[in-house]
């Protein structure tokens, strides 16, 4: 049976008693971790380019190539993306680039 | 039906094993704890278990295959000695840090080099800090109990801590004695099921055993550990009662021998502390007022109540089947610790006895038993038996 998860659970805990048991990440509990801050370098996406081979999608370690309902590529979730640039490696047709974040101070790119 | 049978305590702890009837055992064998899978295996192959008893390549894959058995939410059993331990030693910590309650059957063997199969306690005491709950044996009889008892301890919703049965290797593994044994279904309504928290099986509350815990929750974390070694000193008297009410035995953590009113006081573990008791009493009949105090329980170690039974002894001798080279011997450094800690400044004379299974006969203890009557107590261990 599935439990409610307990909210203290997952926020950021403030004694060692609040601490899950055994160190355990309740599932799903990844969602939540910007991991799109080590970023240094930056996928950016060409639509014109793009032939939605999915090869990207494939390869992301991070899942972060979405996608929409027909399963065509539609950008890049930056809050999870941490910028290795597998997906511009694998691109056949250059459709994606990888700029530095220097290039973007104004936004982090996460939601 | 309950039974009386002569048996080894190899034996005694795999008959245990057949009785609580883990869900899984991982084990590689070595002496002189090989019995134990070794007859384990033979329930297994007989259909008396239905445990998936997996056979490994290595101490290190027997312990890493019973921590993940034991997150998934098995019960599991294992055993060991000596460099078999030692090979562990990098998985015991884990096996504590994700509350796994593991009954490990630990039949103490010298650590090599020299290359040596007999009995002292330098495997269990190199896991001093590992986490787990370390309980020492006297017999045969004490071993079979303790497996049946540690499933519930180890299992307690407030401890959730791997636990060590250690008896001593050959003396008590296997010597053959008369063992008293329950019925199987009286150890089966004891042990009950296992009702996991967090197990990995549990694919509906999903969860990830083994991930990152930097500077920011690690310290926390072991913080949670200590908690739960605190709690087996709260609740292991509620679990060791109700084993007694089932099999008419209780075992305390501590076994004082006669010393309520004891001055001279030979604290020991293990085997050993029969031949203490039997010196007692010989010395009892010629009025010194003698005592023996056997630690079963040393960790976590119940340093209070240690305190409380040498404080008022004119003096006491600490028997270690360990070195600390170049330090203080474990159960030394335990009992000095306490008795400073109870503001107590008891003559101490740190004793290292039995190593590599050279043997300690009462001489010894009436020897020892005679240097805290003379007053004859010196800062650095002695060391009993030794050619010298």
């Amino acid at each position: 049976m599935k439990k409610e998860m307990n909210s203290a659970e997952m926020a950021r805990p403030k004694k060692w008693q609040d601490v899950p048991m055994a160190g355990v990440a309740f599932g799903a509990s990844a969602e939540a971790v910007e991991t799109g801050q080590w970023r240094s370098i930056r996928p950016v996406w060409d639509s014109e380019k793009c032939i939605s081979c999915l090869l990207c999608w494939n390869q992301c370690p991070d899942r972060a190539i979405l996608t929409d309902e027909n399963g065509k590529v539609s950008g890049i979730d930056l809050f999870f993306c941490k910028g290795c640039g597998i997906c511009a490696h694998v691109c056949p047709k250059d459709a994606i680039e990888m700029k530095p974040e220097a290039d973007f101070p104004s936004d982090s790119g996460s939601r | 039906m309950p039974r009386r049978e002569i048996i080894s305590g190899n034996w005694a702890f795999a008959e245990a094993m057949r009785q609580i009837n883990p869900d899984v055992v991982a084990a590689y064998p070595i002496t002189p704890s090989t019995d134990i899978p070794m007859k384990f295996a033979e329930f297994v192959a007989n259909g008396k278990v239905d445990t998936n008893f997996v056979t490994v390549e290595s101490e290190h894959s027997a312990i890493t295959a019973c921590v993940t058995a034991a997150a998934a939410g098995a019960r599991v059993m294992t055993a060991s000695s000596a460099n078999g331990v030692a090979l562990m030693h990098e998985i015991f910590p884990i096996a504590a840090f994700f509350r796994n309650p593991i009954v490990f059957g630990l039949v103490n063997r010298s650590l090599g080099a020299p290359i040596n199969i007999h009995c002292d306690h330098s495997d269990s005491m190199g896991e001093r800090d590992a986490g787990w709950v370390h309980l020492y044996c006297e017999d045969a009889q004490e071993a079979y109990d303790s497996a049946i008892l540690a499933v519930r301890l180890a299992e307690h919703k407030d401890i959730l801590s791997p636990v060590f049965v250690c008896q001593d290797g050959f003396i008590t593994s296997h010597s053959f004695e008369a063992v008293s044994m329950l019925d199987d279904e009286t150890v089966k309504s004891f042990v009950g099921e296992r009702d996991a928290d967090l197990p990995l099986l549990d694919v509906d509350n999903p969860v990830t055993y083994g991930s990152f815990a930097m500077s920011e929750y690690y310290f926390e974390i072991k913080r949670q550990q200590v908690e739960a070694h605190r709690n087996v000193l709260k609740h292991y008297d509620s679990v060791a009662r109700d084993y007694e009410s089932v099999s008419g035995r209780f075992y305390p953590k501590l076994d004082k021998y006669r010393t309520d009113d004891a001055d001279f006081i030979v604290v020991v573990m293990s085997s050993a502390s029969g031949v203490v008791k039997d010196v007692v009493d010989e010395l009892r009949e010629k009025g010194v007022k003698a005592g023996c105090l056997r630690i079963r329980m040393f960790r976590p170690f119940p340093a209070a109540d240690v305190a409380e039974v040498l404080g008022k002894a004119k003096a006491v001798a600490v028997l270690d089947r360990a070195l600390s080279i170049g330090g203080t011997a474990p159960l030394s450094a335990e009992v000095k610790s306490a008795l400073y800690d109870a503001g107590a400044h008891v003559p101490l004379q740190s004793c290292v006895y039995g190593l590599g299974g050279r043997d300690f006969f009462p001489q010894h203890a009436m020897e020892i038993f005679a240097d805290l009557q003379k007053g004859n107590i010196r800062a650095e261990e002695r060391y009993i038996g030794l050619l010298e």
